[in-house]
């Protein structure tokens, strides 16, 4: 069954992009707030929180995303929690997220210069002040440019859901290409839709970090 | 009573001594410069007055404020001890007048207005008045200089700690800077200062401290110390430095 | 909890793994080097004076980093037969992933030739260099010690990534899971193996990468 590409089925492709867009969210929420807890446990003085930090990170960043996919989608089931081609995919993109915001994170607030908590100090701001007025503002400013650098490879990211059979832009690309028999149009359709979500996130972090001032 | 006096103090970073027996008395109203080829140890001893760094063994008494003990609630003291560095460490996402009203704010807890009033009578006495609502990266460095002492100045501090702060600056840019510190001079307050500028410390400063391999090695009025150095030690630094 | 994991299950498939490391190693370090020779141009092209084609260069960085690589691989793979460009499995993977890493790689490449200044070009003159020692320990040496790490990350992702060209079907390490998978139905065994058996190598890569790092510019350091 051959047919044309019609109106409709840029419309079955946008609403499946939606879906795209909420596991992107949704990892970015939950990963975001994994990711604060790995950013502290890799940077508090206290070493077996830094370990397990560390091998956090180094297991997630060290292995395809794919794997972890396909590990939660047959792994959870076999621990009594049913789980559906979505969980898996928001369970996996959450903690694939978390790895990566724990080390941008953690690098930003790093990055900011020492002699920055000691001018806070030589103006006798407790260190929590320091921490939440001088470094904490200076950290954000940091983070923002890979925190949405990572936030486009989220988006993009979410197309290997398709593989656990996730139906979101990619994935209902393949069923309309399959129905259709136009891949290169279909899939051309897709990557426009992609670009414009993650371009637009670019220009999103370029006006944020004009508005706030840096060190020089 | 003196306004500092440290006693005996010994500082090493891991197996390096950088103060060895350091012991000084600073009057309250006196201005000192503390000379002394890089490497001497005049950071540190600046930076323990102010608790930045921790000594081994020794006292420091700072206004009646005993820095080396535990005890001492060290971030009360540093309220009253202004430091001001060789690389201004203005914040920079503040504008000049939130740089200077942050701590009034979260220490002094004054009001927003009454802290505005402070940072404009501040900024305005180190001649930036125009400035107020310009960030750090956008000021010179001799102009980011002035509003790190007009930033610590506002904590109506007892006595200031300058680290060589003109060092990092244009020549040209270094003149403004000092006439700030002259002034302050004129107003009585205690300072300790670590300078490479000699005739300043000659012109300005009541008394030298040269320090040399992590002990003070010579210690006596400015121009008399300075004209007539007693140690080849000093003989030879200043001979370095002035040619 | 009542299911019994059997890894041991996996044990006749050895073969299989050993032979997918290997396409996984050759898929990644083929790509790499024709992505190091696109980038090269590609960077070269993005800081000529001719405003075209700057912008051909800038068209193709953009529109490969904000698209996944999934979709350009189905591009390739699916969608150039429709305009008469049949290409084997493995021929689209390697196409697809070159033309993808490529993109990265010439960011790479640009930030390491921006980072030469002529000041060094000028002083290893004056110090009486020719200009080919010149070049070689002023200008190449330090350039590749400055975009090294990147590039070493980048061979670690594109490692990772050529799990990806499973779904065209190339046998490399990530379709062996799916292919032990169908044989034994020990899917979770199966899956977390093959993803185990990438963080091991992916250990071992980085651990090679900072051992030539070391012997290359910490051991005797030329610049
Ligand atoms: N945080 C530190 N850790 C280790 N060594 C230090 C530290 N700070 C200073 N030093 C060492 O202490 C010595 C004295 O330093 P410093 O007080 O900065 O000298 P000065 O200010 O006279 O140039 C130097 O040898 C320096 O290398
Ligand atoms: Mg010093």
């Amino acid at each position: 069954m051959i047919r044309e590409l019609g109106p409709n089925d840029i419309v079955y492709l946008l609403e499946a992009a939606r879906w795209t867009v909420a596991l992107a969210v949704i990892a970015m929420v939950a990963g975001g707030v994994l990711g604060l807890v790995v950013a502290v446990l890799r940077i508090v003085s206290f070493k077996p929180a830094n370990w397990i930090a560390i091998g956090y990170i180094n297991i997630v960043q060290g292995t395809p995303l794919l794997g972890q996919l396909f590990i939660f989608f047959f792994g959870l089931p076999l621990f009594g929690i049913q789980v559906g081609a979505w969980e898996a995919a928001a369970l996996a993109l959450s903690i694939n997220a978390s790895a990566f915001f724990g080390e941008i994170w953690r690098g930003s607030l790093q990055s900011v210069s020492p002699r920055q908590w000691e001018a806070g100090a030589a103006l006798g701001l407790s260190y929590w002040q320091r921490l939440t007025s001088v470094i904490l503002p200076q950290a954000v400013r940091i983070s923002i440019a890979p925190t949405v650098g990572y936030l486009m490879q989220l988006v993009k990211d979410t197309s290997l859901t398709a593989l656990i059979g996730f139906i979101e832009l990619t994935r209902a690309s393949q069923i309309l290409s399959a129905a259709t028999f136009k891949p290169l149009q279909v899939y051309g359709l897709a990557a426009i839709a992609y670009f414009v979500i993650c371009f637009s996130l670019s220009r999103l972090s370029e006006q944020l970090e004009k508005r706030t001032h840096a060190a020089r | 009573m003196p306004l500092v006096e440290i006693t005996d103090i010994h500082k090493s970073f891991g197996k390096v001594e950088v103060l060895k027996n350091v012991s000084l008395t600073v009057e309250k109203g006196e201005i000192v410069a503390v000379i002394g080829r890089s490497g001497s140890g005049k950071s540190t001893l600046l930076r323990c007055i102010n608790g930045l760094e921790r000594v081994q063994s020794g006292r420091i008494v700072v206004d009646g404020m005993e820095v080396t003990s535990p005890a001492t609630n060290i971030n009360a003291l540093r309220e009253r001890v202004g430091m001001v560095f060789q690389s201004y460490n203005l914040f920079p996402h503040l504008t000049v007048e939130r740089n200077v009203t942050l701590a009034l704010k979260k220490v002094r807890r004054m009001n927003s207005e009454a802290a505005r009033d402070v940072a404009r009578a501040m900024v305005a006495k180190v001649g930036l008045a125009d400035k107020l609502g310009a960030y750090p990266d956008e000021l010179s460095g001799g102009q980011q200089q002035r509003v790190a002492i007009a930033r610590s100045l506002a904590m109506q501090p007892t006595m200031m700690l300058f680290d060589e702060i003109t060092s990092a600056l244009d020549p040209e840019l270094v003149g403004e800077v000092l006439k700030v510190l002259e002034q302050l001079a004129r107003e009585g307050m205690t300072m300790m200062l670590v300078t490479h500028e000699m005739n300043f410390a000659k012109n300005v400063a009541d008394r030298v401290v040269f320090m040399h391999q992590g002990n003070v090695h010579e210690d006596g009025p400015a121009r008399d110390t300075l004209i007539e150095p007693r140690t080849p030690e000093l003989r030879s630094f200043l001979s370095a430095v002035l040619h | 909890m009542n299911y019994n994991f059997r890894f041991n299950a996996l044990l006749p498939y050895t073969e299989e793994i050993i032979r997918g490391i290997g396409v996984t190693l050759q898929l990644t370090c083929l790509t790499m080097a024709i992505a190091l020779v696109i980038g090269l141009f590609v960077a070269l092209a993005r800081m000529s004076g001719n405003r075209a084609l700057r912008g051909v260069a800038r068209v193709y960085v953009e529109g490969i980093r904000n698209t996944p690589l999934l979709v350009q691989l189905f591009i390739v793979f699916f969608g150039l037969p429709s305009v008469g460009i049949r290409l084997d499995a493995y021929l689209a993977a390697i196409i697809g992933l070159s033309i993808n890493v490529g993109a990265y790689a010439s960011e790479i490449l640009r930030a390491g030739i921006q980072s030469i200044r002529p000041s060094q070009i000028e002083a290893g003159r004056a110090l009486g260099m020719t200009a080919g020692q010149t070049f070689r320990s002023v200008v190449l040496f330090p350039a590749i010690k400055a975009i090294y790490p990147a590039l070493a990350s980048q061979f670690v992702l594109l490692l990772l990534a050529t799990s990806v060209v499973s779904s065209l079907g190339v046998g490399e390490l990530f379709h062996q899971a799916v292919f032990i998978d169908s044989r034994t139905y020990r899917s979770f065994e199966a899956y977390t193996l093959i993803t185990v058996t990438y963080l091991v190598l992916t250990l071992a890569v980085r651990a090679l990468f900072s051992l030539v790092y070391w012997l290359v510019f910490v051991r005797r350091p030329r610049a």
